[in-house]
């Protein structure tokens, strides 16, 4: 085949699907630490994201303060995060105001009581999944890896599962790897990998063992060329992805010549 | 009318007349494209904000959206 059609090529991934919706994009952008707002739309662009993450916070009463919300193009997905949650009750209190603002009912639930290593508390997580789902609302929740963590949120009703690959805004990379693949091989809802993600190297490693999505904002943000760091997790994330549906071929311990081992020039038969 | 003490996003704000919700999203944001209220931890649709009067005593929470991750 002449090599002209690589759209036909590509088309033989299907689409990350959530809550019966498609996404071609596996790239989840996080909103938080934009220099600006128009940063961020950059990003969105350079991009291709269909998903980002924001934030619901009380208004400025001192200044003016504008909504991220017109930065955001219609038709990308808003999800909302329940940052500030310290326990189940206020990630579902937040869940519902952002639900009232009528930008959707997604929610990615974030609950975290410590503040030193900001890690999620799965067993509040999984309480707030239960009360959300039960409303209707699709349940992105955000957990420490751990297999029966997941399974109690599939079985809550969440639509996915977001393992941290490693500490927020750490730039670590895929330090729960091991735990990450379990839940890739045992969970039939998609895995997106959140946090810690620094690289497009690293968010490359992850969609190559299988994760559905990644979702990075720090390495993103606070880079120095944000829109051009946007694309290149994009592409990163993409080519993690065809990787993963070629399935490539297995490390080796001895070489394995690339070119044939027959008809040498200086042969002698 | 005596003077009403209300609470919004955690400071006290003291008013002299009676206002409803809707005047006081205005006399206190700017902008209100994507405010969400809650009064008294009751989540109020914007469309009921003109006919929601504010009492002494109220909390009033105002929150909008902003970057997150």
């Amino acid at each position: 085949m002449q090599g002209n059609n690589s759209n036909h090529i590509i088309a033989q991934d299907h689409p990350l699907e959530i809550a019966g919706k498609k996404f071609t994009n596996r790239f989840l952008l996080g909103t938080g630490k934009f220099k600006n707002k128009q940063e961020l739309a950059d990003c969105i662009q350079s991009s291709g994201t269909q998903i980002v993450t924001v934030a619901l916070r009380r208004i400025d009463l001192e200044q003016s303060g504008e909504s991220i919300l017109p930065y955001i193009p219609k038709d990308v997905i808003i999800l909302t995060n329940t940052s500030g949650a310290r326990n189940a009750q206020e990630a579902v209190r937040i869940a519902r105001l952002a639900k009232e603002s009528g930008c959707g009912n997604w929610v990615k639930i974030e609950v975290i009581n410590d503040s030193k290593y900001l890690l999620p508390d799965n067993n509040e997580t999984i309480k707030a999944t239960e009360i959300l789902a039960s409303e209707g609302f699709v349940v992105l929740p955000y957990i420490t890896p751990d297999l029966y963590a997941a399974r109690a949120l599939v079985k809550a009703g969440a639509a996915t599962v977001m393992p941290l690959a490693s500490l927020i805004g750490s730039n670590q990379g895929l330090k729960a790897k091991e735990f990450i693949k379990i839940l890739i091989e045992e969970m039939d809802v998609p895995i997106i990998v959140d946090a810690g993600i620094g690289a497009p190297s690293q968010a490359a490693e992850t969609m190559e063992m299988g994760a559905d999505a990644v979702l990075v904002n720090t390495a993103v943000a606070t880079s120095a060329n944000p829109a051009l760091a946007a694309k290149a997790f994009s592409l990163a994330i993409e080519a993690g992805r065809l990787a993963y549906i070629s399935r490539l071929p297995k490390q080796k311990d001895i070489a394995d010549a690339s070119s044939p081992l027959t008809g040498f020039l200086f042969e002698i038969s | 009318m005596l003077s009403m003490k209300i609470t919004v996003n955690g400071q006290e704000k003291v008013f002299e007349s009676s206002l409803s919700l809707e005047n006081l999203i205005e006399n206190l944001s700017q902008n209100k494209d994507h405010v969400i209220a809650e009064l008294n931890g009751n989540i109020i649709k914007s469309s009921k904000w003109l006919s929601t009067a504010i009492s002494d005593g109220d909390a009033i929470e105002l929150v909008t959206f902003v970057g997150g991750g």
